[in-house]
C-alpha cells in the first residue's frame, strides 16, 4: 500500500492537521500497524516540496502538528490519476513457494510434504482472519475477505501444483 | 473450541477402507473427531470424502475398518457392526445431515420441512412446528415458516436445510458441502449462523468443503487425497 497517496488521498477530503491526517489513517488503515508520527510528518514535508499539498500558516506555540495542510490542484490530480490507474496484478510470478517446490522436485525430496505443511499455515491464517471478521466492523471486514481471498487463491495454486507433481517432476528431470 | 484433548472422541474411524466395485475410495483411514469440535474435511473431487462422511454417519459400512460413536452419557457402539435399522435409528436420534443442495421437499412448508425429523422422532405436531418456528427464527428466518421452498432464495433454503438439520439437537451435525451452491455472501451468512449455533449448543461438526473460505470456519481440517488422509494432517485433534 502507498502511504504518501493514500494520506493525499485523506487531504483531499479537505484541510486538516498531521495530527487528525495520521489518526484518519490508523483507523481507516490501520489495524494492526499504525503510522508512526515521524513517518506522516516526513510525508507531509515531502509533499510540501513537491507542490502536492501546501501549509496553511503555523499557529503559535506549534510543533509540527500545529500546522495545517490542503491539498493542492496538482495533488488532486495526483490522487485521481492513482485511484484510476489499475495496480500490476501479482507482480512476481516466482514465489518462494514456487522456489521451494522446484528444489525440492530437483533434490527428489517431499515437495508434496512442503506444500501440505503451507497449506497448513495458510489455513491457520484464515481461519485467524475469519475470527477476526466475527465482531468486526464492515470496514475490518472487508479488510480481512481481502486477505482471504488472496490467501485463497495461493491455495488454489498449491491444490493444482500438488496434483500436478509427478508430472512436473519428470519435466524437471528431463530438462 | 470446546474440545477436550483428554475425553475420548466422540468419533473414531480407524483402518476404514471401502470400494466401489474396482475403485477404491477409501486406503485406511483413521480419523478422530472430538466432542464440539467443527472439523473441515478437504479434498479434490473423488478423493473420498464423501465415503468417508457417509461411513462416519452410518449411512454406509465400510468394507474394511471400524467407526466407533461415543454418545455423552451412553455406551460407545461400532455403528460399522450395526444393521441398517439400528444405523436409521442412530442417524434419526443422534446425527443431523445438511447437503448442497437443502433437499428440501418442495410441496411442504419451511416450517414444515423443518418439522419432519420432529415428527419421525415421535414428537406432537403443535410442539414440532413450535420448535422449528423458534430454529427458523434464531437463522433469520421468521415470518417464512409458511412459505414453500420455492419461494425462498438460495441462501434462505439452504438456512432451512439447516433448521431441519439442527431443530433435534444431534449431537454430531455432517455437512456436505453445505454452501457449495451459494454465492460469497449467502455462503457467509448460513455458516455464520450455522456455526453460531453448534457452537453454542456444543454440537459435534463434520464438515465437508473443498472451498478454503469454507473450511476456515472450522477449528481444524484434514485432507483426504486418494481415499487417505494427507501426510502432514494430525488424525486427532
Amino acid at each position: 500500500m502507498n502511504n504518501s497517496l493514500t494520506l493525499l488521498g485523506l487531504l483531499s477530503r479537505g484541510p486538516s492537521y498531521g495530527y487528525d491526517l495520521k489518526h484518519s489513517y490508523d483507523r481507516y488503515f490501520g489495524a494492526g500497524k499504525a503510522l508512526a508520527f515521524g513517518q506522516v510528518y516526513s510525508t507531509l514535508a515531502r509533499m510540501v516540496r513537491d507542490e502536492l499539498i501546501r501549509a496553511l500558516g503555523e499557529e503559535t506555540g506549534g510543533g509540527p502538528d500545529r500546522k495545517k495542510y490542503e491539498i493542492t490542484v496538482a495533488g488532486q490530480d495526483r490522487v485521481r490519476a492513482w485511484l484510476f490507474t489499475p495496480d500490476v496484478p501479482s507482480e512476481s510470478l516466482q514465489s518462494e513457494l514456487f522456489a521451494k517446490t522446484v528444489i525440492a522436485l530437483l533434490l527428489d525430496d517431499d515437495a508434496e510434504r512442503l506444500l501440505d505443511v503451507q497449506r497448513s499455515e495458510h489455513m491457520a491464517r484464515m481461519r485467524e482472519l475469519t475470527r477476526l471478521k466475527r465482531d468486526a466492523g464492515l470496514l475490518q471486514v472487508l479488510m480481512c475477505d481481502h486477505g482471504l481471498f488472496h490467501i485463497e487463491a495461493d491455495l488454489r495454486w498449491i491444490d493444482l501444483t500438488g496434483a500436478r507433481l509427478t508430472q512436473l517432476k519428470k519435466e524437471l528431470q528431463s530438462a | 473450541m470446546s474440545t477436550n484433548d483428554t475425553a475420548a472422541p466422540i468419533l473414531s474411524a480407524r483402518g476404514l477402507h471401502h470400494s466401489f466395485g474396482q475403485t477404491e475410495a477409501l486406503r485406511g483411514i483413521d480419523l478422530d473427531v472430538h466432542a464440539g469440535e467443527v472439523l473441515a474435511v478437504m479434498g479434490p473431487s473423488g478423493s473420498g470424502k464423501s465415503t468417508l462422511l457417509h461411513c462416519l454417519a452410518g449411512v454406509l459400512v465400510p468394507d474394511g475398518g471400524s467407526v466407533t460413536y461415543r454418545p455423552a452419557g451412553r455406551s460407545a457402539v461400532e455403528t460399522s457392526a450395526l444393521g441398517e435399522p439400528e444405523r436409521a435409528r442412530l442417524r434419526l436420534s443422534d446425527f443431523g445431515f445438511v447437503f448442497q443442495f437443502g433437499q428440501l421437499l418442495p410441496e411442504l412448508t419451511a416450517a414444515d420441512n423443518v418439522s419432519i425429523p420432529l415428527l419421525l422422532a415421535g414428537t406432537r405436531r403443535p410442539e414440532a412446528l413450535r420448535r422449528s418456528r423458534d430454529l427458523l427464527e434464531r437463522l433469520g428466518l421468521d415470518g417464512l415458516g409458511a412459505k414453500l421452498p420455492g419461494e425462498l432464495s438460495g441462501g434462505q433454503a439452504q438456512r432451512v436445510a439447516v433448521a431441519r438439520a439442527l431443530v433435534t439437537s444431534p449431537a454430531v451435525l455432517f455437512a456436505d458441502e453445505p454452501t457449495g451452491s451459494l454465492d460469497s455472501l449467502a455462503s457467509e451468512n448460513v455458516l455464520t449462523l450455522m456455526l453460531e449455533l453448534v457452537r453454542e449448543a456444543g454440537t459435534t461438526v463434520v464438515m465437508i468443503t473443498h472451498d478454503a473460505r469454507t473450511a476456515a470456519y472450522a477449528d481444524r481440517e484434514v485432507i483426504v487425497r486418494d481415499g487417505a488422509i494427507g501426510a502432514g494432517y494430525r488424525v486427532s485433534a
